[in-house]
C-alpha cells in the first residue's frame, strides 16, 4: 500500500449560495494509497460528502490541488473528467441516484457502454447476479425496493472495475438488514477487485471497518487515523 | 366536508402562483383567443352588411331575371311598388381593342337611374353620366383598370364590344353594387344599356341576366313586400333580394369560412387541451404528498376533488378571460388592416355573442381536459403518503367521470353544431379530432413499445439507446409531445393535403382534359362558320357544341321544388338546359329510354343521374322548368351519366327539341386544342363572330385557383394556432422535464459520459419523438384529407408529398428546438450540485 492514488494538497471548496459565499472546505491535505480503505466520518454540515465530491472531480476545487491516479482534477474540465470517472471511479449515493428510465440492467450497463465494452450488457447481468438481482434485471428503479436499489448502484459502480470506489453514505437510507448487506457487498468487491475504496457514513461500525479513519469539523480535518480494521 | 372549506384549502394552495400554469394558461388563451377573433370578425361583417344592405345591394330590393328583360306588366308592377326602378344588364363578353387584343369581361348595361344608391367613383373623377356619354359620337365605357392594363388601353382609347364602339372614359376605381355581384369570371366593364342595340350583344338566346332595383318608401316592410312579389310572379323565374341581405353570396361565404374556421379553432383548442391536461397532471403529481397528508388528517375524496377542482376552475376561468380579451380586442386592434382586404364593410365592435360563444368553448374544452386527471387525486390514500401513488392508480376514473366526460363532449359538439349551423360538418370535425386522439394515443402507446423493443437492439450505441430507454420509460412524457404536436400538425396536414388536392383537381389534372375555351351566345346562324373554322384546323382535337338556354326546375310532381329536393344546389339558381333528338356520342342512358328521333309529344327530360338519386327523382316524374318566364313542365323519361369534374359540356337536364323549339337561345361550344393555336383560334372566330363570348379555360381555372389560395390562406392561418398551441405545449413538456434531464444529465456524467455524447442523446429523443408525432401526423391528416376530398369535394385524392414531407421535418425541427432550448441548462450544471440537491 504505496502508491498514492488520491493527493489533495492545501484543498477548498467555497460555494456561492443565496445568502453570499460560503467556505465548505478549507486547507486539506490528505494522501490516500492504493488498497487502501479510508472512512469520512464527521458531524452533518462538516464537509465529508463535499470532500468526496472532490475526490470524484464532480466538484472542482476553489484553491490548491486534488489529483487521482498522478492527474490533476483541477486542471481538468467537465468532460475530461466524466471521462476519467468512466476509466477510473465508481461512485454510489446515499439516495442511489439510478437513471428512473432505464431497468436495472440497463442502468448497470450504461459505464461500460460509455467505456466501449462490446460485452457490456453480459457483464451487466453478471454484476446484478454478483449483487443477488439476476431476477430484477428488466425493472425499473421505482419498482424496486431501497436496498435492491442500493444493490444496483453498487453493481453500477464496480462493473468498470474501477480502480478507485466512492461511496456517500451507502447505507445511509436504508434499514439495518439492508445496510448491513450492502457493506458486505460493497466490502467483498473491493477485496475482489482491489479498489481503494473511500467512503462517507454516519455509521461507526461501518467507519470500524476501514483500514483507516479521517474526522471532518468544520470543513478541517480534525483527526486522521489509521486502525486495524475489526472484520 | 363543505365546499366552502374546499375552497379555503384552495385558496392556500394557490398562493403557491402560477408558476407551473404558464403553459396551461396559454394554451387555453390562445385557443379561446382564436376563437373569438374569428367570431368578432364575423359578427363585425355581418354588422356591416345589414348596415350597409341597401347599398351593396344597390337598392332595398332587387328582381333578377335570367336570359330575359321584365314584361310591361312586370315592369308595371315595380313602378307602382317602387320609388324609383332601375335596371342593369349583366352579361359576359369580349372588349376588343384596336390592335385585336381581347379579353373576356364582365358587362353591366345600365339605364340613366343607375345608381340608386352610392356613387361609382371614376379616375378621371367625372360624374358617371358624364363617362357613359362618350365622347368623338362614340358612346362611353368605363372599365376596371385591371381591364384597362390588360389590354393596354389609356383614357379616350376606342374599343368594341360586339360590332359596337365604345370610347374609354375612365377607370371604375368604385363600383357602388360591386360586392353583391359575387363572383365573376372577367373584370368590370360599365355602358349604357341603350348603346348596346347595335352591338349584336343581348341577341335572343344570348346568356345574360337583368336585375331590377328598386327604391321604397321608407318604412316599407320587406318580408311583406317579398312575399307580395313572390305571388305576383309566380312561376316567371323572377328571384328576389333586399336590403335584409344584401350580398346574400358574400353573407354566405363569409358564415361559412367562419364556421370553418371556428372548427379549426377547435381543433387548435383540443391541441391547447392536451397541454392544459399535462399541466394539471404534473401540477397533481407535485402535490401528491399535499394530498396524502390532507387525507391523513381526515378530507375526504369529496374535498379532495372540490379543492382541486376550484384551483383548476379559477385558472380556467383567468385563461379564458385572457383568450376573450385578446379575441375581441385583436380583430379591433387589425381592424385598419383587415378592413384593407376585404370586399365589403365591416363594422369592428365588442361583440358579446362570439366571445360568449368562444368562452363556452373554452369552458366545455377545459372541463373535458382537466376532469380525469382532477378525478385521479381520488385515488390518493393516507397509506401511499411516500409512494408514487398516482403512477400506480388505475388507467380509468370512475365511471361517474367516465359519463360526464361523455355529457361535455357531446354539449360541446352540440354547442358547435347549433352555432356554426352545419351539423354535418361538424359531426365530421368533431369525428375527425376524437379519431385523430385516439389514433395519436395508440400511436404513442405503439411508439414506447417499439422504443422499448428497439432499446436492447442499440446496445453499443449508448446515445441511442438512452434515448430509447427515455422514451420507453415511465417518466418521460412521450405521449404528452405526440398527442399534442401529433394533434397540431396533423390539422395543418390535413390542411395541406386538401388544399394540394384540389389545386391539383382545379389546375392540376383538369387542364389535361379540359378544353381550351367555351364558346358561348353563338347564334344557330352562326354554327356552320364557327364549325368550318375548327374543322379544319390540324390543332383542334375536337369540338363540341349543344344549344344551350336556362332554366329554373320551380315544381317536381306539382310541388314546390324546395319541397321535395330541399336545398340541392341543382335547385340554387338557372342551370343550363340543352336539347337533343339524340343522346350525344359518348352518352350514357343508366335507366329508362331517350325518346324517338322524331318524338314530338309532351314534353319529356333526361336527367343527370348522381343528381337525380340526391334530389329522389324517379322515372315518370313530372319537372316543371322556368324558361324564359314560360313554365314547361316535362316527363323525367330517362337518367343519363354527366361528367362535371373535366369541364368539359355538362347539362343536368336534355330535353326533346320539340319541347324547346319555340324559345330562342344560342349554343355553346367547347373545343379542344393545342396550346400553341389557342391565340389563333380566338383571333379568328373572334373577329368573324363579334357578338360571341370566348371563356379560356386556363384564365378561369386561374382565377379560381386565386379564390381558393385565399380560402387556404385563411385555413392555414386557423392551422397556425394549432401547431403554435403545439408548440406551446411541446416547450411545457420540455420545461417540465427539464428537472429530469438536469438529473440525468448529471448521474450520466457521473458514470463517465461526456456533454457531447448527452447532448446527443437529449437530440436524439427529441428526434426521434418528432419525427414519429410528425408521421403519425401524416397518416391522420392524409386520412382527413382523403376523407374531405372523397366525400365533401368528391374529387380524386392523392398524397402531396411536398407538404407530408413539410410536416415531418416541421415535427423534426420542433420537438428537436424545444428538447435543446430545455437541454442546455441540465448539460451545464455540476453533477454534485444535482446530486447532493436530490439526497
Amino acid at each position: 500500500m504505496t502508491t498514492p492514488v488520491l493527493m489533495l494538497k492545501d484543498a477548498a471548496l467555497s460555494l456561492d449560495g443565496n445568502a453570499g459565499r460560503v467556505d465548505i472546505l478549507h486547507d486539506i491535505t490528505l494522501t490516500v494509497r492504493q488498497g487502501e480503505t479510508l472512512g469520512l466520518v464527521g458531524p452533518s454540515g462538516s464537509g465529508k460528502s463535499s470532500l468526496l465530491m472532490l475526490m470524484g472531480g464532480l466538484e472542482q476545487a476553489t484553491d490548491g490541488t486534488v489529483a487521482a491516479l498522478g492527474q490533476d482534477l483541477t486542471g481538468m474540465d467537465e468532460d475530461a473528467l466524466a471521462r476519467f470517472r468512466r476509466d477510473a471511479m465508481g461512485v454510489v449515493f446515499q439516495n442511489f441516484h439510478l437513471i428512473p428510465t432505464m431497468t436495472a440492467l440497463e442502468n448497470v450497463a450504461t459505464p461500460l457502454e460509455l467505456a466501449d465494452h462490446k460485452d457490456a450488457f453480459t457483464r451487466a447481468a453478471q454484476e446484478l447476479e454478483a449483487v443477488g438481482l439476476s431476477h430484477r434485471r428488466d425493472h425499473y428503479p421505482a419498482q424496486l425496493s431501497g436496498g435492491e436499489q442500493q444493490r444496483v448502484a453498487l453493481a453500477r459502480a464496480s462493473a468498470p472495475r474501477p480502480q478507485i470506489l466512492l461511496a456517500d453514505e451507502p447505507t445511509g437510507n436504508l434499514d439495518e438488514a439492508n445496510g448491513a448487506a450492502i457493506v458486505d457487498l460493497l466490502f467483498g468487491l473491493r477485496d475482489r477487485h482491489g479498489a481503494t475504496l473511500v467512503l462517507v457514513t454516519h455509521s461507526h461500525s461501518l467507519a470500524q471497518k476501514c483500514d483507516r479513519v479521517v474526522r471532518l469539523r468544520d470543513g478541517r480535518i480534525d483527526q486522521d487515523a489509521t486502525q486495524e480494521a475489526a472484520e | 366536508m363543505s365546499l366552502r372549506l374546499a375552497g379555503r384549502m384552495a385558496r392556500r394552495e394557490l398562493r403557491g402562483g402560477l408558476q407551473g400554469f404558464r403553459v396551461f394558461l396559454a394554451c387555453l388563451a390562445l385557443g379561446v383567443a382564436a376563437i373569438a377573433a374569428v367570431g368578432s370578425v364575423r359578427s363585425a361583417i355581418e354588422a356591416g352588411l345589414a348596415q350597409e344592405g341597401a347599398a351593396l345591394l344597390g337598392g332595398d330590393a332587387e328582381l333578377e331575371f335570367t336570359y330575359r328583360f321584365a314584361e310591361d306588366h312586370e315592369r308595371a308592377w315595380m313602378e307602382d311598388a317602387a320609388l324609383a326602378v332601375s335596371e342593369i344588364v349583366d352579361f359576359r363578353s369580349m372588349a376588343v381593342t384596336g390592335q385585336d387584343d381581347r379579353s373576356l369581361t364582365q358587362i353591366k348595361a345600365v339605364d340613366d337611374a343607375y345608381p340608386l344608391i352610392g356613387t361609382a367613383i371614376l379616375q378621371p373623377d367625372i360624374p358617371l353620366a358624364q363617362a357613359l356619354a362618350g365622347a368623338d359620337g362614340l358612346p362611353g365605357a368605363v372599365m376596371d383598370p385591371m381591364l384597362i392594363n390588360r389590354l393596354g388601353l389609356a383614357i379616350g382609347d376606342h374599343f368594341t364590344l360586339g360590332t359596337q364602339a365604345f370610347v374609354l372614359t375612365a377607370a371604375l376605381e368604385y363600383e357602388p353594387d360591386g360586392a353583391a355581384d359575387g363572383f365573376a369570371l372577367g373584370p368590370r366593364t360599365l355602358v349604357r344599356t341603350k348603346d348596346l342595340h347595335s352591338s349584336g350583344l343581348l341577341q335572343p338566346g344570348t346568356l345574360f341576366s337583368t336585375k331590377y332595383r328598386l327604391n321604397l318608401p321608407d318604412g316599407t316592410d320587406l318580408a311583406a313586400i317579398s312575399a307580395t312579389a313572390d305571388l305576383a310572379f309566380d312561376g316567371t323565374g323572377m328571384r328576389w333580394t333586399d336590403a335584409r341581405n344584401g350580398a346574400p353570396g358574400i353573407a354566405e361565404f363569409v358564415e361559412r369560412l367562419s364556421a370553418f374556421l371556428v372548427l379549426v379553432g377547435l381543433s387548435g383548442l383540443a391541441v391547447g387541451g392536451i397541454g392544459v391536461s399535462a399541466a394539471v397532471r404534473a401540477y397533481l403529481t407535485q402535490k401528491t404528498d399535499t394530498i396524502a397528508t390532507l387525507r391523513t388528517l381526515g378530507a375526504d375524496r369529496a374535498t379532495i376533488f372540490q379543492t382541486y377542482m376550484i384551483q383548476i376552475g379559477s385558472l380556467s376561468a383567468i385563461g379564458i378571460a385572457a383568450g376573450i380579451a385578446l379575441g375581441g380586442v385583436l380583430p379591433l386592434i387589425l381592424a385598419p388592416a383587415i378592413e384593407s382586404r376585404l370586399p365589403v364593410p365591416a363594422l369592428f365592435a365588442i361583440y358579446p355573442q362570439p366571445l360568449a360563444e368562444a368562452a363556452l368553448y373554452g369552458l366545455l374544452t377545459a372541463f373535458l381536459f382537466t376532469l380525469w386527471p382532477l378525478a385521479r387525486t381520488e385515488e390518493v390514500r393516507a397509506a401511499t403518503l411516500f409512494r408514487d401513488a398516482l403512477s400506480t392508480a388505475r388507467s380509468l376514473p370512475r365511471p361517474v367521470y367516465v359519463l360526464a366526460t361523455g355529457i361535455g363532449l357531446a354539449l360541446l359538439i352540440t354547442a358547435a353544431a347549433l352555432f356554426n349551423g352545419s351539423t354535418r360538418l361538424t359531426l365530421w370535425t368533431g369525428a375527425g379530432i376524437t379519431g385523430a386522439l385516439f389514433l395519436l394515443a395508440l400511436s404513442a402507446f405503439a411508439i414506447r413499445w417499439l422504443a422499448r423493443r428497439g432499446a436492447p437492439l442499440a446496445r453499443g450505441r449508448p446515445a441511442l439507446r438512452w434515448a430509447l430507454s427515455a422514451i420507453s420509460g415511465p417518466r418521460e412524457g412521450a405521449a404528452s409531445v405526440v398527442l399534442s404536436l401529433g394533434l397540431g400538425l396533423s390539422v395543418l396536414a390535413a390542411v395541406g393535403q386538401i388544399d394540394g388536392t384540389l389545386r391539383n383537381a382545379i389546375s392540376g389534372q383538369l387542364p389535361d382534359v379540359a378544353p381550351s375555351y367555351f364558346f358561348v351566345d353563338i347564334q344557330k346562324d352562326q354554327m356552320p362558320g364557327f364549325s368550318e373554322r375548327l374543322e379544319i384546323d390540324p390543332a383542334v382535337s375536337r369540338i363540341e357544341s349543344a344549344p344551350m338556354l336556362r332554366g329554373i326546375i320551380t315544381q317536381i310532381n306539382g310541388q314546390p321544388a324546395s319541397t321535395v329536393a330541399g336545398d340541392h344546389w341543382v335547385l340554387e339558381g338557372d342551370r343550363g338546359v340543352t336539347y337533343s333528338a339524340q343522346p350525344p356520342g359518348n352518352t350514357k342512358v343508366t335507366a329508362g329510354e331517350w325518346w324517338p328521333e322524331d318524338y314530338t309529344g309532351p314534353p319529356q327530360v333526361s336527367f343527370s343521374t348522381e343528381e337525380a338519386l340526391e334530389m329522389g327523382l324517379n322515372l315518370g316524374d313530372q319537372l316543371t322548368v322556368n324558361i324564359l318566364g314560360r313554365d314547361i313542365t316535362a316527363e323525367l323519361t330517362s337518367l343519363r351519366e354527366v361528367d362535371f369534374s373535366t369541364a368539359g359540356m355538362g347539362f343536368v337536364m336534355s330535353m326533346n327539341p320539340s319541347a324547346l323549339a319555340g324559345a330562342p337561345h344560342s349554343f355553346i361550344a367547347t373545343v379542344y386544342a393545342e396550346e400553341q393555336a389557342e391565340a389563333a383560334i380566338l383571333r379568328d372566330l373572334a373577329g368573324q363572330f363579334p357578338n360571341i363570348t370566348a371563356i379560356r379555360v386556363r384564365d378561369a381555372i386561374d382565377r379560381v385557383s386565386g379564390l381558393l389560395e385565399g380560402l387556404a390562406a385563411a385555413t392555414s392561418y386557423g392551422a397556425g394556432i394549432s401547431l403554435l398551441t403545439g408548440f406551446l405545449v411541446l416547450i411545457g413538456a420540455a420545461a417540465a422535464g427539464e428537472p429530469a434531464r438536469r438529473y440525468e444529465a448529471a448521474i450520466l456524467k457521473t458514470l463517465g459520459a461526456d456533454r457531447r455524447r448527452i447532448l446527443l442523446s437529449f437530440a436524439l429523443r427529441a428526434i426521434l419523438l418528432g419525427a414519429a408525432a410528425g408521421c403519425v401526423a401524416l397518416l391522420t391528416g392524409i386520412l382527413g384529407g382523403w376523407a374531405v376530398a372523397t366525400y365533401i369535394f368528391e374529387t380524386g385524392f392523392t398524397v402531396i408529398w411536398p407538404s407530408a414531407l413539410i410536416i415531418v421535418a416541421t415535427g423534426i425541427v420542433v420537438t428537436l428546438g424545444a428538447g435543446l432550448i430545455f437541454a442546455i441548462r441540465p448539460l451545464s450544471v455540476r453533477p454534485a450540485r444535482i446530486l447532493r440537491a436530490s439526497d
